[in-house]
């Protein structure tokens, strides 16, 4: 794996409702550069809606957020995106593009690289995720978990500080979790800053640095995964805990 | 039998046919299709506008995009021609100079058009998944960006046999600019046939125009058809010569 140009993220005391719902009720998370947090928490817990405020997808109602220490609420959205890439859950790679294409939109729209070169740059990270023979497919005739490596190598092109994953195992078929788990892995031991939404508490114990649990938009608890899975200190936790594993 | 051969005469007069098909194609075809395709290109811009607008986020647009669809869906074609090519010829003859009601039939055929097409294109835009505007979002880009290469691109293509049918339904309803008067050398299909027919008291002419509309839009039809199944099922799938190798070809890859 290359060296990333890691970045230190920061979430302060976000809050976010809609309508009557609250779902984010004060979160504070701070991963260090070239560390992996991953989040982890029950449905509706507000962990997908977490990373959605911290790249400005969704604008927290109140709180900060920092990169590298400094507030970035009142850059341009747009681009504080090209700094944080994100994995969905579904994909969501663009269908009636090549996979090459997928990889290279942003780098000719965005970084306005020349037509070869941005193919050229996407072809490497094709290459990276092992999938530089599938460059002129369609998504559709990929597995998930080809369509998932090409989305990573996608968010991967822009040379991001940070990435985020949302649940990005969780729409694929048991047998093809492990090649995604493995690149994702990868990418920790590399020195990328990253954010993990998982239900995989394997990775989250494994490969993450830091843990955090959540219930019900507030953070229960958060520290090292020893500590997490090992000794919980909160009632809420073990019962996740012991609902999971 | 005196009967079928009269009615044979009515609808089938093979002389009078050939006696309006020359007109048929030489003026009726090129008119047709100036008219239909003028109205269905400026139709699917103003249509494209439309659809921006009913889904923008800004309520007066929304409305706006509203309130135009219901007015020209609500109301008859030729109602719609009849008064913008009648009422409007005043100033379109002050600005352009001339009679010829084109303008105002295109126009007129424009604005109808506009409203379903524009109702086409919402539809096949809201249709496509939220994560297409989420993942290019996170990409870095931004809204408008984000609507022009990822979303609408692909609303469109879900659409696109749908879009066809209006398009035959415009080549249809360009026959009603004849209302507005046409000069010879301006008749339309339908025009052409008609006037044969006033002329001559036999029906082949009209027939014969038929006939000519079918071969338009019977291929349209069929083309709808095929996009349709091609839109759902995929190209035929290009084998990869890896895919087509021996099994043996394939361990030794591994």
């Amino acid at each position: 794996m290359t060296e990333f140009a890691s970045g230190t993220l920061t979430g302060k005391n976000l809050h976010l409702s809609f309508g009557h719902n609250h779902v984010l009720r004060g979160i504070d998370l701070h991963v260090e550069k070239g560390t992996t947090a991953s989040v982890i928490g029950p449905s509706g817990s507000g962990k997908s809606t977490l990373l959605r405020v911290m790249n400005r997808l969704i604008e927290p109602d109140q709180g900060d957020i920092l990169l590298d220490g400094r507030s970035v609420l009142k850059d341009n959205p747009d681009e504080l995106r090209q700094r944080i890439g994100m994995v969905f859950q579904q994909f969501n790679l663009f269908p009636h593009k090549t996979v090459v294409d997928n990889v290279s939109l942003a780098l000719r729209k965005l970084r306005k690289l020349p037509q070869e070169q941005a193919r050229a740059e996407a072809l490497e990270q094709l290459d990276l995720v092992g999938l530089k023979h599938k460059a002129d497919a369609r998504p559709a005739n990929l597995s998930g978990g080809q369509q998932q490596r090409v989305a990573i190598a996608r968010a991967l092109a822009m040379k991001p500080e940070v990435m985020f994953f949302d649940e990005a195992t969780s729409a694929l078929d048991p047998e093809l979790v492990k090649g995604v788990l493995a690149l994702m892995t990868d990418l920790a031991k590399g020195g990328m800053t990253m954010v993990v939404v998982t239900h995989e508490m394997g990775f989250s114990r494994n490969v993450s640095d830091t843990v955090t649990f959540m219930d019900a938009g507030v953070v229960v608890e958060s520290g090292p995964p020893q500590q997490i899975f090992s000794d919980p200190a909160t009632d809420r936790l073990k019962n996740f805990l012991s609902d999971v594993l | 039998m005196d009967l079928l051969d009269q009615l044979a005469d009515t609808f089938f007069n093979w002389e009078e046919m050939a006696k309006v098909i020359p007109a048929l194609l030489m003026v009726g075809l090129p008119n047709t299709l100036i008219l239909a395709v003028a109205s269905g290109v400026l139709g699917s811009l103003l249509g494209l506008a439309l659809a921006m607008m009913g889904i923008s986020r800004n309520a007066g647009a929304r409305w706006v995009a509203r309130i135009y669809t219901d007015i020209f869906r609500g109301l008859p074609a030729i109602l719609v021609i009849l008064v913008i090519g009648i009422g409007l010829s005043p100033i379109a003859r002050e600005i352009t100079g001339s009679r010829n009601p084109y303008p105002l039939g295109i126009l007129a055929l424009t604005l109808i058009a506009a409203a379903y097409i524009g109702e086409i294109f919402r539809s096949g835009i809201q249709s496509v998944e939220k994560g297409q505007l989420e993942a290019s979002r996170a990409l870095g880009f931004s809204y408008g960006s984000s609507m022009r290469l990822v979303v609408v691109p692909q609303g469109i293509r879900r659409v696109l046999p749908a879009l066809v049918n209006q398009f035959i339904s415009l080549l249809k309803d360009s026959s009603l600019v004849f209302m507005l008067g046409l000069a010879a050398s301006d008749r339309e299909i339908f025009r052409i046939g008609n006037d044969a027919m006033a002329n001559t008291g036999n029906l082949s002419p009209l027939v014969a125009a038929g006939v000519l509309y079918l071969i338009l839009t019977v291929p349209l039809t069929h083309f709808v058809n095929f996009i349709d199944n091609r839109l759902r099922t995929g190209k035929p799938e290009k084998k990869e010569p890896d895919e087509l190798a021996a099994p043996i070809g394939k361990g030794a890859q591994a």
